[in-house]
């Protein structure tokens, strides 16, 4: 376990281990970002949507003939005209089916209903306006738990043999030998957990142009989408039967302004803004308002946890049981691998070495919007993590030991790595003790605790809360991971100029990861060329080549593998060529950062530029011509980034507040590319983390209205509220990876919410209070210290 | 709808044209002038995607009518470049790392350049407050703080 890494290259090559700066900043800080509402197309139209406001609704009748006379207005689809084509229904991600617009029922609110074809945007809008929809409300169901009870009206009339609303059971682990650890137990604790429905929120909405060319017989889409390769076999498999086929699609994904999961999706405006686009032959233009992205996009979370933890006198861990409803809303839209319908939630052992766990989750459809998407975690990560976490401190409260003690005492030793956890993961490394000290001493968690007691004793409230997690990223290897049997392999190909100079091409996508910065000097690290004379471009299916997009901090393990294996290609292919300008043997050959030179004779060298050249000049008699290479990383396992978080807070006992006074992140990714992208990656996740635990829920009434619609009462933190980020690393590789590195920028969106909550039960806990679930607002707060009689 | 004649100076340049009462500033600039730089985040005026100066003044364009800017001056993102030299506020966010999607970053950097303009050696407390009124999904506001601190010390230096 080491802290620092030397970087092997100097500053002008600036490979791995360089803070270099970013190459997308330039244009970004002049305003000069192609993001997809600022593209403007010649006789470009306009679409916006009419939206349902009931939460179940029969629809009688759509009448248009008002809108189609506002001036500007051209056309209105509906689901009868997508019916023509049969493009009314699509598939999910989670190869469920979902209405792209509806015939005669709505099931959520905010659902769209029909969408408005006009000459500029408040044409359209005035459009929206106008189109009278007769709505017949019908019975609302909100409660997953009432959903799930026998004899519950049956939700999916549209699937045949329906007889419930169960969208699907999923297990892991073995029950029996569970319960029988359960039963053997000195001690049980339980607590019922929830992780309430969230909202990514990125700063830019969704949002679309499709372009039509009708001479060309040609779609190209330029849209926000973390995931274009995906998007356009979709786009082929929904609609070829209309003639649109794969080589004739091209997905742009432009500069994106933020994704966090909520853009790998495809929403239903998208596919209506193609087929609007396809029929009249011009493109057009969708870009979704904050009330609709906050009120119809894919949704995060809505886990309801009953979380067991079984353990001996001493405070070993010997059992984990999870029972879990998750309210799936209308339809399983989840964006998950299509075996691991509940993602990757069985990492739920976390950072401990149990011997026996189980968990199971019952998802159920509910008159809410579909989902749900990652918010910043690899497919359920945050809901395990925060689960055992949550748990691992009311056992260790319930004993009467320091919840750092209970973890220590648990963790799984570092001689166990590679580690096979009972719920059948391979952990590739990890060493979670000197990453749960060392935040320990950085934030002096001793001197805090002594405070505590003292502040205690003067009837202060001040908590410390802790939360050693570790995440499972870089989906994946293909013998488990595919979406609608895609597998999840990434790739990247490289192609070397005649001047030395490389442009790369990703199946990723960044939206603000900095992976034209990251990419490039991986590239560096391996080939010697300088970072800053590498391009890297993603995004455009014409030109990149096919992978499964960014999300699940999969970029990183799966094309930066790809890219550093590609260059090792290239490196070997440079060492022949090298061998032919030097007149030697390729095995005479050494290799340090830019150049190859021969043992023992240093001063004969060729630089990996002058290798380059040859191989468009004068490259050996049989050997391929160019400089260019790609690859398609299946990797071997998946990455497990981890870390030791500690959280101190002070809570006012006037108002219930909790102000979140310190934050000391101790994250292990691995091997570092670029440690101020990281850091500003550990950064951004942690307010995300913050965001959940103190602000953010998306509540429904018993009708189904969306009470937190808008930003003006969906919370996001504000620079005021995010306290000032106190971060820190270890370094432990992963074995497999070839780089070593891990990935990173969800590890902090999952470890910080059970940091924060546990500091807020600590600093109540001699009250007698074990749990409170996240958002933790001033007025639960309060609420809990009136009852306790605590309230100032 | 009645439209009417304005007249605007943006980053210098006077600008006239003939608008419809409601166009909202934001979809001028953006939209009757390619001035894409200034974004749109929410609609309701709580993310500062939109922000540009008025008159020097802080201003989310999303909540501001065109024909309400007519005899005014506003600087926006494109304006901040001068002569071929970044704004010290420009560079700080790349030196700070200020940014990483970009998207609320031009809104962010005009809501610091006013700030710096009335208060030129603001604290860590003053910019934080200053920018609160700026949402950012991507960088957890430290180096966007750290950003502003090394523009206002740069602009001290010379």
């Amino acid at each position: 376990m080491a802290d620092t890494q030397e970087p092997k290259t100097d500053a002008k090559i600036c490979g791995m281990g360089h803070s270099m700066k970013r190459k997308e900043d330039p244009r970004f800080i002049r305003g000069q970002g192609r993001y997809v509402d600022d593209i403007v197309l010649p006789g470009m139209l306009y679409m916006d949507i009419v939206r349902s406001p009931f939460a179940h609704a029969k629809i009688n009748k759509i009448d248009t003939a008002k809108a189609l006379k506002v001036p500007g207005v051209l056309a209105v689809i509906d689901g009868p005209t997508l019916a023509k084509y049969n493009l009314h229904w699509m598939p999910t991600l989670s190869a469920d089916t979902q209405m792209v617009l509806p015939i005669d029922e709505v099931m959520y609110q905010s659902q769209e209903v029909c969408a408005v074809i006009a000459t500029s945007r408040y044409a359209a809008a005035d459009g929206v306006d106008a189109v009278e929809v007769d709505y017949e409300p019908l019975p609302v169901m909100v409660d997953p738990f009432e959903s799930l009870k026998p004899g519950a009206p049956v939700l999916r009339k549209d699937k045949k043999d329906k007889k419930d609303n169960l969208a699907f059971h999923w297990e892991a682990g073995d029950r029996a030998a569970t319960d029988k650890a359960f039963a053997s137990a000195d001690v049980v604790v339980a607590e019922d957990i929830y992780l309430p429905r969230i909202h990514v929120a990125s700063m830019e909405t969704c949002g679309c142009v499709a372009d039509f060319n009708p001479a060309e017989g040609k779609l190209t889409v330029y849209m926000t989408t973390q995931a274009p390769h995906a998007v356009r076999t979709v786009v082929a498999l929904v609609a070829g039967h209309v003639g649109l086929s794969e080589e004739k699609i091209r997905i742009v994904s432009p500069d994106i302004g933020g994704g966090f999961g909520g853009k790998v999706p495809v929403y239903p405006g998208y596919v209506i803004a193609i087929a609007a686009s396809v029929v009249i032959g011009k493109p057009v233009k969708w870009i979704e308002d904050r009330m609709e992205n906050l009120q119809a996009d894919s949704f995060a979370r809505d886990y309801h946890m009953h979380t067991e933890i079984a353990s001996k006198k001493d405070g070993t861990m010997i059992g984990l049981r999870i029972k879990t409803i998750a309210d799936h809303g209308y339809t399983n839209a989840s964006a998950n691998p299509s075996k691991f319908p509940a993602g990757l939630f069985s990492i739920c052992t976390g950072s401990y070495d149990f011997k026996q766990a189980f968990c199971e989750v019952d998802a159920a459809y509910t008159h809410k919007p579909p989902g749900g998407v990652a918010y910043r975690c690899s497919f359920r990560v945050t809901e395990a993590v925060h689960a055992v976490e949550r748990i691992a401190d009311v056992l260790a409260q319930k004993l009467g030991m320091d919840p750092a003690e209970i973890r220590m005492k648990n963790f799984i030793p570092k001689e166990k790595f590679p580690y096979k956890s009972v719920l059948g993961w391979e952990y590739d490394s990890g060493d979670y003790a000197p990453a749960l000290r060392k935040a320990m001493d950085l934030v002096g968690y001793e001197a805090l605790r002594k405070e505590q007691a003292e502040k205690r004793a003067r009837g202060e409230l001040m908590g410390i809360g802790v939360c050693s997690f570790v995440e499972i990223v870089g989906a994946g290897p293909s013998k488990q991971f595919d979406i609608l049997g895609l597998k999840m392999f990434d790739s990247a190909e490289i192609r070397v100029h005649p001047t030395g100079k490389a442009i790369v091409r990703l199946g990723t996508k960044s939206q603000g990861q900095g992976h034209e910065t990251t990419y490039a000097q991986i590239v560096a690290e391996e080939l010697g060329i300088p970072a800053a004379n590498v391009q890297v471009e993603e995004g455009d299916t014409d030109t990149a080549p096919y992978g499964l997009g960014t999300y699940a901090s999969r970029s990183t393990p799966t094309s930066g593998a790809a890219a550093a294996m590609a260059a090792r290609k290239l490196r070997d292919k440079a060492k022949k060529l090298a061998a032919h300008l030097l007149e030697c043997s390729p095995d005479d050959l050494v290799w340090e950062p830019g150049k190859f030179s021969v043992k023992g004779s240093p001063q004969r060298s060729k630089t990996i530029q002058d290798c380059v050249f040859a191989a468009y000049t004068n490259y050996p008699q049989g050997m391929e011509p160019g400089f260019e290479a790609s690859w398609y990383y299946d990797p071997p396992n998946l990455t497990f980034p981890f870390g030791s978080y500690i959280a101190v807070v002070d809570i006012d006992r006037g108002t219930g507040m909790v102000k979140v006074r310190r934050f000391v992140a101790i994250d292990d990714c691995g091997n570092i590319i670029n440690p101020m992208i990281v850091e500003g990656q550990i950064h951004g996740g942690l307010t995300q983390g913050l965001a959940p635990a103190l602000f953010e829920e998306m509540n429904y009434d018993e009708n189904g209205n969306n009470q937190n619609g808008s930003f003006m009462d969906y919370l996001l933190p504000t620079a005021v509220e995010t306290p000032a980020w106190e971060v820190g690393r270890t370094i432990t590789p992963s074995p497999h990876h070839p780089l070593g590195a891990k990935g990173v920028a969800e590890s902090p969106t999952v470890g910080a919410p059970p940091a924060i909550a546990n500091a807020v039960v600590d600093a109540l806990s001699h009250l007698g209070v074990t749990h409170v679930d996240i958002p933790i607002t001033p007025e639960k707060v309060w609420k809990i210290l009136k009852e306790k009689g605590a309230a100032e | 709808m009645s439209t009417h004649r304005i007249k605007v100076t943006v980053n210098g340049t006077v600008q006239e044209a003939e608008v419809e009462a409601r166009l909202l500033l934001v979809h001028f600039l953006r939209e009757n002038l390619r001035l894409t730089g200034t974004h749109i985040g929410c609609d309701t005026t709580h993310c500062g995607a939109c922000t540009v100066l008025l008159d020097g003044e802080p201003t989310k364009s999303c909540t501001v009518l065109a024909v309400q800017a007519d005899g005014r001056q506003v600087r926006t993102v494109e304006g901040l470049e001068q002569g071929g030299k970044l704004h010290p506020v420009q560079e700080g966010f790349v030196e700070k790392h200020g940014l990483q999607c970009g998207y609320c970053t031009p809104g962010m950097m005009m809501t610091a350049c006013a700030l710096l303009a009335h208060n030129k050696n603001p604290s860590e407390q003053d910019i934080r407050e200053a920018i609160s009124g700026n949402l950012c999904r991507c960088t957890g506001y430290v180096n966007i703080v750290r950003a502003v601190q090394h523009a206002a010390s740069r602009m001290q230096e010379t």
